[in-house]
Parts: C-alpha cells; structure tokens; sequence
C-alpha cells in the first residue's frame, strides 16, 4: 500500500487528480449504470425517434427512439470489462513471461523477447480480423484480440525493469543466500517493478478503450442488444444528415475517458519514479 | 555492418515464415472448418465435404500451408469464392487507394510532427510548449475514426467542400482522386502526429543538452545550423523507433478510416470478405499486412544503423 505521503503528493498533481477524476467518473457511471439508467438502453420509442435534448431524455434520442443518455451510461460497463480483462491478460501472461525471461537469461530471454517482437507484427484489429472470419464478432473476439495484443508490451516492460532489479546487490546477497530465481522473483523483482507495471497498465487501458471502441464501431467488437460506444458511432454516422449531434456524445465520452486514464498514467509516472519527473 | 545486415536479413525472413505459420493455423486448422464458415450454418455436409475438395482442404495441412506458401512466391494467389478473380488482382487493385492513403497520410504526420516537436522544444517551459502538449493530449484520447466523422460532419455536411465518403478513381485526373484521399489521410494523421510531435519535442531537448551541441554553440554556429546539422539528425534515432513502432497502428488506423469514409480500399476489401465469408482473400490480405509491418520494423532497423553506427557495430 503507498504511505500517506504519497496520496498527499498526489493530491497536489494536477494531472493526476484530472486524470483521476475523469476515471472516477467513468467507473461511477459504469457502477451506476448496473442499477439504474434513466431508460432500458434497448428499449424502441419509434414516435420519439431524433428527440432533442429534454428534460425527459437529457441527451435526446437515437433513429430508433432509444435514450443516447441510458446508452452511454450502460456502454461504460462494456468498454471497462474490455479493458480490465484485456489488460489483465497482457499483465499476467506478460509480466510472466517477461520475469522469466529475466530470471533465466540465455535462450529463454532469446525466445521469448523475438516471440514478442513478433506479436507486434499482429495489431489487435489484424487478429480480431482473423478471430472474426473464423469465429463471428463479439465481446470474445475483441477481448482475446486485445489481450494477445498487450502480452508482448508488458513481456518487455517487465523484462527490461527485471533485468534492472537482478543486477542490484541485494539480489546478489538472496542468492548468495540460497535463494532460488522463484523465489527472488517474488520477494524481491516483482514489488521493485510494480510501479512501472502500474503505469503501463493505465496506458494499456486507454489503448484498450480506444481498441474495443474502433472494434465495435467495425462491427467486429460488442453485438447489440448490448450498447457499445463504438456502435453508437457506427449508427450515428448513418444518420449523420439529420441528426449530427449523435456524431458528437460517443465520441466525447470515450476521448474524456482516454484522457482520463492518459492523464492518470502521467501522474502516476511522475508520482512513482520522481527521477523520470525531475528529467522532464 | 555485414554481420548486423546478414543478422537482421535473417530475423526478418524467419519472422515473415512465423506470422504466415501463424495466420495458416488461424484460419485453417483451428476449430472451425474454413468450408463450414464459408457457407453458413444451413449448409449439408455433403456440400462441406464438396467444397473441401474442391478448395482442397481434404489435403494434408503441411502440402497445403507448402502449396500457399510456394503460390506466394510464384505470385499466384487463389481465387477469391465472392469476386472470382486472383486475390492479387483484387489487391492490387485496391492498392490504387491503399497506398497513396498511406502515403499521404505518413507525409501529412512527419511535417505536422515535426514542426510542432521543434516548436515546443524551441519554446520549452513557454505558452507554445504548453499549447502544443495539449494539442498532443487531445490527438492521443480522440479515436481516429471518430475525428474521421467530425470531418466529414464540419467538411461535407456542414460546409459541403466534399463528399462525405466514396473514391472517384484515378481516371479523371490526380486532383478529384486526391481531394478524396485529402481527410481520410488528415484524420489518420492527426492522431499519429500528437504521438510523434511529443517524441520528437522531448528527443530535441535531450539532445539539445548533450556537449557537442554547447561545442557547436561555443564554436560560433547559429541556433540554425545548430538545429540542422546536429540537434535534428541525433534527435532522429528516438523519433525514427517510434514511427517505426507507429506503422502498425497506421495500418490499423488506415483499415477503420477507409470504412469511415467507404474508400474502396484493402481495409473495405478484407471486411467485405468477412462478410462473404470469402477465408482465402481474409488469409491473404492479413498476411499481406502483417508483412508490411514487419518490413516496415526491419527497414527502420536498417535506417537505424545508417544514422548511428555504433549501433550496427555494437549488434555485430
């Protein structure tokens, strides 16, 4: 847990407390969204089809008569399951990877460090693509392609700050004493790179937001009923001669919540590594 | 530079042969048979097992990975089930438009990156600075596709300068084909460049802080040439790394906008054969981009060593 000079810190960090605003707000709206939207985001209100921004639909209304408010609000879930599950899989499949790579060197590092190189070589919509021709859209496919996408980002963060922490003297005496690469990886590499994980971890966020959103407006990401943000745009451009500002609310929401999470991820930087601050 | 060209010549081709492993495995030998997708759950299995055989799926996977593979190289593609024409045709085709977007598109962010780099690291701690970091915050939370929409809403709809979508073709001339490509290309860039500016602004000011450019200084030589001949080339290397790393997400971003803006292009093409199920023009252009990312990767690696050569003499 970060000691009480820390959170004093950051409550002085201007970007970090915008960022962390802006992320607040979109998980509030996620969490809200669970037990109340102002309407079912699917529910069809044909006669009150392009209503303008009222009292009874704050942000008006969609071709179909479907409240954009109640949408955006459930969307959130969507885009936040995405990101969390799709960085949760880069984390934990990467950062293994990445401290054993550190921890054993040789053709390990070798193998695992060009396989990443070579995952680059795939972005997310190439292998949602693929994952889609074979498969059908879906949650499944831009999760997984997402996912796979951020393996070999944290792969290399963790090895390049692992490799950092092996060559410190401390390890050298928990080896001296005994201890195995296991068990220093747990003990010693895994709290020391923890920070930098964290930061890398906001930013994929945001990617993945950015990710799931492009996905979706494709076609290829989150299937209605369920309402995604990217979905909202690919509707909205269809009618983009009659009601333009449908072009508008989507957009804004995901490009807040990217800044959010961007702003949050500088924060944390500066916060957690004042050497990188101080170099700026 | 011998060894370091023969060791990256080697990376890159074994490279290719993974990612052309891995797209095979992908669409033809993971569950789900590439005849049961192509014609749909009402399908019998007697017209499976028929069109197993006739795109000769009933074969042994290696002889049909080996026989792709060789196709390749002796520029024969297979035939597209939806078009019924070589998939080269069809991507060569669809390059018309491909390419220049691309072109276009990578031009457009180098100059707007690197004037706006140098200018916040010229004005470093100043309003300019300020501004130009802002303007890169904004370029990196805006979605492309969705800057995409809001240019078409203020230029087609709006104002009515251009059509909101759709490609002329290079028959009538350059100037029609190229007004087309002209917003595709700003929205692609527009997010590329609020990356690329924030790399080439902290890449200036590092350098700027190196000796040889006080040497350079003290010996007399303006702020320009200074800029020019010193602070710029070294500047390059960081600056150079990331739009390597970028091209992938300009392909990417390349594949979203065309759909944006309904340009016949191969980002239209790949998705229309997703939605005719069409596995063998999907295989081809999938392989076709991740090729081009990673000759794009082995290119900036080459470039690489050309401006620095300790680099190539330290991978030796």
């Amino acid at each position: 847990m970060p000691e009480p000079a820390f959170w004093r810190r950051a409550a002085r960090h201007p970007s970090f407390v915008a960022g962390g605003v802006l992320v607040a707000l979109l998980g509030a709206a996620a969490l809200l969204s669970l037990f109340w939207s102002p309407y079912p985001p699917a529910e069809i209100d044909v006669p009150n089809r392009f209503a303008r921004p009222s009292g009874a639909h704050w942000l008006g209304t969609d071709s179909l008569g479907r409240d954009i408010a109640s949408q955006l609000l459930v969307g959130a879930q969507n885009s936040i399951v995405v990101g969390v599950v799709a960085v949760g899989i880069g984390l934990v499949v990467g950062v293994a990877l990445g401290c054993l790579a550190a921890a054993r060197r040789g053709w390990v590092e070798e193998l695992v460090m060009r396989a990443s190189d070579f995952t680059f070589a795939f972005p997310a919509l190439l292998s949602a693509i693929m994952l889609t021709a074979i498969h059908g859209p879906g949650l499944f496919t831009s999760i997984v392609a997402i996912g796979i996408f951020n393996i070999p980002v944290f792969a290399r963060i963790a090895r390049a700050s692992a490799n950092g922490v092996w060559s410190r003297e401390y390890v050298l005496a928990a080896r001296t004493a005994g201890f195995g690469a296991w068990r220093i990886t747990l003990d010693h590499v895994l709290p020391n790179i923890a920070s930098v994980l964290i930061v890398q971890a906001t930013i994929q966020f945001a990617v993945a937001i950015l990710a799931e959103a492009a996905l979706s407006y494709l076609g290829l990401g989150t299937q209605p009923p369920q309402p995604s943000w990217g979905r909202m745009l690919n509707e909205a451009q269809q009618q983009m001669f009659q009601a333009p500002q449908l072009s508008i609310y989507p957009g804004v929401v995901i490009a807040l919540s990217v800044l959010g999470l961007n702003l949050m991820g500088d924060g944390l930087r500066d916060l957690l590594d004042p050497r990188l601050a101080r170099a700026r | 530079m011998g060894r370091f060209l023969s060791k990256r010549i080697t990376t890159f081709v074994a490279t290719l042969a993974v990612a052309s492993i891995v797209v095979f495995v992908v669409l033809e030998l993971l569950p789900g048979n590439a005849a049961e997708v192509m014609l749909g759950p009402t399908a019998t299995p007697e017209q499976v097992a028929a069109l197993q055989r006739t795109l000769g799926l009933d074969r042994p996977p290696a002889q049909r990975y080996l026989d792709w593979i060789g196709g390749l190289l002796q520029g024969r593609t297979a035939v597209s089930v939806s078009y019924g024409s070589p998939v080269s045709e069809l991507i060569a085709e669809r390059l018309q438009v491909s390419l220049p977007l691309a072109v276009m598109a990578m031009v457009l962010t180098t100059v707007i990156a690197l004037a706006l780099g140098v200018y916040a690291a010229a004005h470093h701690h100043r309003a300019g600075d300020l501004g130009v970091m802002v303007l890169s915050q904004a370029g990196l939370a805006v979605p492309s596709f969705w800057l995409a929409i809001l240019l078409i809403l203020l230029f087609a709809v709006k104002l009515q300068w251009v059509s909101a979508g759709g490609f002329p073709g290079w028959y009538d001339g350059a100037w029609p084909a190229v007004k087309a490509l002209l917003l595709p290309a700003l929205a692609l860039a527009a997010v590329q460049a609020a990356i690329l500016a924030r790399v080439t602004r902290s890449a200036v000011l590092e350098v700027s802080r190196e000796d040889y450019v006080r040497t350079a200084r003290a010996k007399g030589l303006s702020r320009r040439a200074v800029l020019w001949g010193h602070v710029l080339r070294n500047a390059m290397i960081p600056v150079l790394t990331i739009m390597g790393l970028q091209f992938a997400n300009l392909i990417t971003g390349a594949i979203i906008v065309e759909n944006v803006f309904v340009l016949p292009g191969i980002g239209r093409l790949v998705f229309q054969a997703i939605a005719n199920r069409d596995l063998v023009v999907v295989r081809d252009v999938v392989l076709l981009l991740a090729a081009t990312v990673v000759l794009v990767n082995f290119v900036v690696d080459v470039l690489y060593a050309l401006i620095d050569p300790r680099l190539s003499a330290r991978d030796a």
